[in-house]
């Protein structure tokens, strides 16, 4: 007691002074000069693996180590707004190429041509996706598209032939759909998956997400709502994520899926489902399935050390060379940019042609509205869910989400 | 260590022959005993709070954050906010969730609350067991219960169409109709463990003596329950309807998890529509107003809270 009554303040001072400290130390950190830090979204073991072992076979020739921070896909964004505004960023920033408009608008990139990251060569849509108002800022090593997926066993057994077109996927689907099974499966969900398998059906339809409601989308729409109509998709289309699509197809409780190459490894562990990949289904036969194309872009974040910035631009070049990408697409099933090395891949993957070959003519979801992509997708979101759940027809759907992806301006 | 700090410092204060300077180094040391709650205060509480207010009439985007520039733009963003049928259709919603949620926690939690207070064979056992909703993170219990859900493989489905209850399988989470329904059925089951433990231990509070005295007078379990058991459970369920009224708001983890916000919007909330806005389409600003609108409704009822205390509490004792 009379020890406390000597100095009663000190520990109330302690706390005072940490509470007051705490505010001080959101400084950055110092950066350690032989490494280059990543920001990704690889937090999968395998694909953090993965891009590790290409970061230091470039980074090894130039003396420096590479330290990847990953957070979940969907904090990416929030995590390097974080970052920028504690000037804490990383010297490369690996975003989703639906999101490199909002940031490239922000100034906070630097544009590749001045880092001297060379883009010749990578096909037309990669280098649209790392664009913004015609200058590069990302490069993508690889992407992805959807196709179509489906059971050759089942296909087989029904005599059914994969659909090229969208009568022959009605009338395929509906055949295909027996007992416990449906004839197809998409992804509907109000979110970039949904939006992500909506758009091939959509573009291929002749829509136009700067202009919805240009009287062509609808098409797109009404194939949705008939397959479920029909009952040869299920209504809880609007449900399930891409996740949950190949999960029913692994399940067999669908004959056809739309879904991405990213599935492919684990429809492999499955020994005993025999699948194949075609193309997505056209409105008119003859004609070139237009899919999104998606994947992420690496970046250089302006962080004002030039010296740091000219080493990450190599590594950057150096993930681009042919070899390295062809590596790397297969090691996470994502088709090349690089045209000499996608036909390699393709060559290497024969059942995944599909892919590379929708690739081709892929687009990529910002080209055209940049920036107001996010306001875009949520309009489209909505609209194909009004229909799809019976509140609302496809035109007046597609109506209203042209009133809304425009609300903002710009 | 608070308690026995705090003993020296009043002696000093209570002193009769205090010089003045002792005196004002006793008022000094009482407010260093204050400064850390009231730093803490202004730290976590203050500053977000008058943050999130001044964000609300700047137009806050990714660039700001690079920038550090955010102009001012009055008004606007609470007039688009406003003017946004999805702000709209998410008041009504979450005044929908929040409603039937509190309703369906309370009165099953009273039941159980009631049901167990009377010992039995197994009932701290079942008691426990009852508690695990509230040991499970939400998301878990969501993704669950979105597998339970499921329209053509979930188990409820499945066994609603084998006790021929339905023909068509319902659809849970697929349906507009019935998807804010399902929502608020999860949080329910979410919910029922703090109802029950809360009222729970009100009711082990309550005088056996009054029972006696009820049953004497040949009061029956419901006028029992209605007479004694519920004013002098008054206090407790007070603190349950608050606290679960502040945690139901802002709901948004069930919802993300479960549906999304969907389909066609129809689970939307102000939670998840604060999450749309400013972690999806980066508006900040836009984002700010509906949190802002958040913290207002939750502030009028912390005051109720309070106000309700003050009376249960200051009467009693």
């Amino acid at each position: 007691m009379p020890l406390l009554r000597r100095r009663p303040p000190a520990p109330v001072l302690l706390l005072t002074l940490l509470v007051a400290s705490a505010g001080l130390t959101g400084c950055a950190r110092e950066a350690d000069p032989n490494t280059i830090t990543v920001l990704n979204s690889a937090t999968d073991k395998h694909e953090h693996d993965q891009q590790q072992k290409f970061f230091d076979r470039c980074a090894e020739p130039l003396g420096v180590k590479v330290e990847q921070t990953s957070v979940p896909a969907a904090q990416v964004a929030t995590k390097a707004l974080r970052m920028a505004s504690s000037h804490s960023m990383t010297d490369i920033l690996e975003l989703d190429g639906s999101e490199l408009p909002q940031f490239a608008d922000t100034g906070g990139l630097v544009p590749l041509k001045t880092a001297g990251v060379a883009v010749d060569g990578l096909s037309p849509g990669a280098v649209s996706m790392g664009s913004f108002k015609g200058t590069a800022y990302g490069i993508a090593r690889s992407v992805n598209t959807l196709a179509l997926f489906y059971n050759t066993d089942v296909l087989k057994e029904a005599g059914v032939t994969p659909p090229a077109t969208w009568d022959e996927l009605k009338v395929a689907a509906k055949k295909l759909t027996r007992g416990k099974m449906f004839g197809m499966a998409f992804s509907a969900t109000p979110d970039a998956d949904g939006v992500y398998q909506f758009l091939p059906f959509f573009w291929s339809a002749g829509g136009d997400e700067a202009r919805i409601d240009n009287g062509k989308g609808e098409q797109a729409v009404q194939l949705w709502k008939d397959l479920v109509t029909d009952r040869s998709a299920s209504s809880a289309v609007v449900t399930w994520n891409q996740q949950d699509v190949n999960d029913q197809f692994i399940a067999g409780r669908t004959a056809m899926m739309v879904n991405g190459p990213w599935q492919v490894p684990v429809l492999s562990q499955h020994k005993s489902l025999h699948w194949a990949v075609t193309t997505i289904p056209v409105p008119v036969a003859g004609k070139a399935p237009v899919a999104p194309m998606g994947g992420t872009v690496m970046t250089l974040p302006r962080t004002g050390d030039t010296g740091r910035q000219a080493t990450a631009a190599k590594i950057l070049n150096c993930l681009n060379e042919r070899r390295n990408q062809v590596g790397w697409g297969a090691g996470v099933n994502n088709i090349p940019t690089r045209a000499s090395a996608a036909a390699e891949y393709k060559a290497d993957n024969p059942k995944l042609a599909g892919f590379a070959d929708t690739v081709a003519t892929a687009r990529s979801r910002t080209a055209k509205v940049g920036a107001r992509w996010p306001a875009v997708s949520s309009a489209l979101a909505g609209a194909f869910q009004s229909v799809l759940t019976g509140s609302s027809s496809p035109e007046a759907a597609l109506k209203r989400a042209q009133s809304q992806a425009t609300a903002g301006g710009e | 260590m608070s308690t026995t700090t705090a003993v020296p410092a009043k002696s000093v204060a209570a002193s009769p022959a205090v010089p003045g300077r002792r005196a004002s180094r006793a008022a000094l040391t009482r407010w260093l005993f204050v400064a850390p709650a009231v730093l803490y205060m202004l730290a976590f509480f203050g500053y977000p709070l008058v943050r999130n207010v001044v964000m609300s009439f700047q137009h806050y985007t990714p660039r700001t954050f690079f920038t550090g520039e955010a102009p001012f733009n009055g008004l606007d963003n609470w007039t688009a906010v406003f003017g946004n049928e999805l702000f709209t259709e998410s008041l009504w919603h979450t005044a929908v969730f929040t409603l039937g949620s509190l309703l369906g926690q309370f009165v099953l939690g009273l039941a159980l609350a009631v049901f167990f207070s009377r010992r039995f064979r197994l009932s701290g056992f079942a008691r426990a067991v009852l508690l695990l909703p509230w040991l499970i993170p939400m998301v878990v219990s969501s993704v669950v219960w979105r597998k339970l859900l499921d329209q053509d493989t979930g188990v409820l489905n499945t066994l609603l169409m084998n006790l021929h209850l339905t023909s068509e399988p319902v659809p849970w989470l697929s349906s507009p109709s019935v998807a804010l329904l399902s929502a608020i059925l999860v949080n329910i089951w979410v919910g029922i463990p703090f109802n029950m433990v809360i009222l729970y231990g009100g009711l082990q509070e309550i005088p056996r003596e009054m029972y006696e005295a009820a049953s004497l007078d040949g009061a029956g379990p419901w006028r029992t329950f209605r007479s004694i058991t519920l004013p002098q459970l008054r206090p407790v369920i007070t603190v349950v309807l608050v606290l679960g009224f502040m945690s139901t708001i802002k709901i948004l983890d069930l919802i993300l998890a479960l549906t999304g916000g969907g389909p066609a919007d129809s689970t939307q909330t102000l939670g998840t529509a604060t999450y749309q806005l400013s972690f999806q389409q980066l508006d900040f600003g836009q984002g700010a107003v509906v949190g802002n609108v958040l913290i207002l409704i939750s502030a009028v009822f912390a005051v109720f809270y309070l106000r309700a205390n003050r009376s249960d509490f200051g009467q009693g004792k």
